[in-house]
């Protein structure tokens, strides 16, 4: 057992592919909330083994294309300060904020390093004692604990070097806050997989008890997903409305109690502003004040930015909120690509935007 | 972001681990997770095992897979 080649046996894609053929009646609007899943059912065709009655809405999963413009901004404010070195994920380093981005700014002389985690960037403060390492720490849940680990570690390594500008987002409020908009209408959701290894699938119960949507934890592959998706269609069937897990594989319904007392640890929740969503009372992750020493607002004096538009063309709000396509934004592939993005969903691997861009064109005659 | 691959746990040492993926080995932390051992597969998030992969469940999964395809259309009524 190798975990991924055998979820993705076309043969069994068949029999799921059939599977929801046959539960399906009349059509349904299912949101997966996690760019991640956006991304594996495009580039895997999922949505033609579909029946034209299901809609895939694509949620706003995706820790880069949530961050809002003012905070690109700040980063970008950061790293420009003298002494600093900030260490991104290496998607952020290409999202645009109002004037710049972070890959601009590197070519402009200012030290920004890419990492594929935090512990990267405890590495770089460790072996620059005289720089004020910067870790730009993204994320939701998945993330979180990760970036926590590592505040942990410079305090117990007497780190003083080391902070971090904390954007991260957590799901569920973001979830009710959709669910409560009334121009939003989604029928059931695929939970997603990655925060659910951290925080167990018990947490959506509120979807399917306080709003009746069934609700389905899906893993990455391409079996997984149309396993969930025949998940979804069965109970819908049934008339029924509760949360299943389908990657029971690496789910479970409590989640990882270690990651989440780190997390509780380090962070609280804070009250966060989502590019499209607004700001969300308890959505976000601030360090606890004990933390202070590691956080780059307290180090450098830094005050939370005002909330900036977005480019006046770009839709990503609307996509990221599932009441707009990316199909229906005027600059896709026209004045918004990935080699110039206009807006964080094409520039992130999981954007929608970048999904359609990548893998969805041959669907159009022309974009 | 939500990137996480299985990896197979090759050596432990102490909150460290060495972990293979399709041949290439890499270090990861399992700070965040109890009990690892080797030749155990776990999740990896940036550089941290998240979860454990249980082979029992994942045949289970693969079971209901092969299961799936065999309703009429309208069975359900």
């Amino acid at each position: 057992m190798k975990y991924i080649s055998e979820f993705r046996d076309a043969r069994l894609a068949q029999h799921a592919a059939r599977e929801i053929a046959a539960l399906t009646r009349g059509p349904v609007r299912i949101m997966e909330i996690c760019g991640g899943h956006t991304h594996v059912i495009f580039k895997h065709g999922l949505a033609d083994l579909l029946p034209p009655e299901i809609t895939l809405i694509h949620g706003p999963g995706c820790p880069v294309c949530v961050t809002p413009l003012e905070r690109v901004d700040l980063a970008i404010e950061i790293a420009r300060r003298e002494g600093v070195i900030l260490a991104t994920f290496a998607d952020m380093i290409r999202v645009p904020g109002s004037r710049s981005s972070l890959q601009q700014e590197k070519a402009r002389g200012a030290d920004v390093r890419m990492v594929y985690s935090s512990l990267d960037a405890l590495e770089l403060a460790r072996r620059h004692p005289h720089r004020e390492v910067v870790f730009f720490a993204i994320g939701f849940e998945t993330t979180a604990p990760t970036n926590a680990m590592a505040v942990l570690l410079a305090r117990e390594q007497g780190l003083r070097n080391f902070s971090i500008f904390s954007n991260h987002v957590t799901v569920p409020a973001a979830v009710r806050a959709l669910l409560d908009a009334p121009d939003v209408k989604l029928d059931a959701f695929i939970a997603p997989g990655h925060v659910s290894l951290v925080t167990g699938s018990d947490i959506y119960g509120f979807m399917a008890e306080d709003y009746g949507k069934p609700v389905v934890v899906c893993g990455f592959e391409p079996l997984d997903l149309l396993q969930g998706i025949a998940m979804i269609q069965r109970q819908r069937a049934e008339g029924r409305a509760v949360v299943e897990n389908q990657y029971r594989r690496a789910v479970t319904p409590r989640g990882n109690t270690r990651a989440q007392a780190v997390m509780a640890t380090v962070l609280e929740p804070c009250d966060m502003r989502w590019r499209g969503l607004g700001v969300i009372p308890g959505s976000g992750l601030a360090l606890r004040p004990a933390f202070a020493a590691y956080d780059v607002m307290a180090r450098l004096g830094l005050r939370e930015p005002p909330a900036l538009s977005d480019p006046k063309a770009c839709e990503c709000g609307e996509i990221l909120r599932g009441v707009k396509s990316p199909w229906d934004c005027k600059v896709l592939g026209t004045a918004c690509t990935p080699e110039k993005p206009l807006g964080a969903c094409m520039v992130s691997s999981e954007g929608a935007c970048a999904a359609y861009y990548q893998f969805g064109r041959h669907q159009r005659e022309a974009v | 972001m939500c990137l996480a691959i299985p990896a197979k746990v090759v050596a432990l040492n102490g909150p460290l681990a060495t972990v293979e993926i399709g041949g290439v080995r890499k270090s990861a932390s399992v700070h965040l997770l109890d009990d690892v051992c080797l030749g155990d597969y776990v999740i990896l998030h940036a550089g941290f095992a998240l979860s454990r992969l249980r082979e029992d469940e994942a045949r289970e999964t693969l079971r209901l897979l092969e299961q799936m395809g065999g309703l009429e259309p309208g069975a359900l009524g």
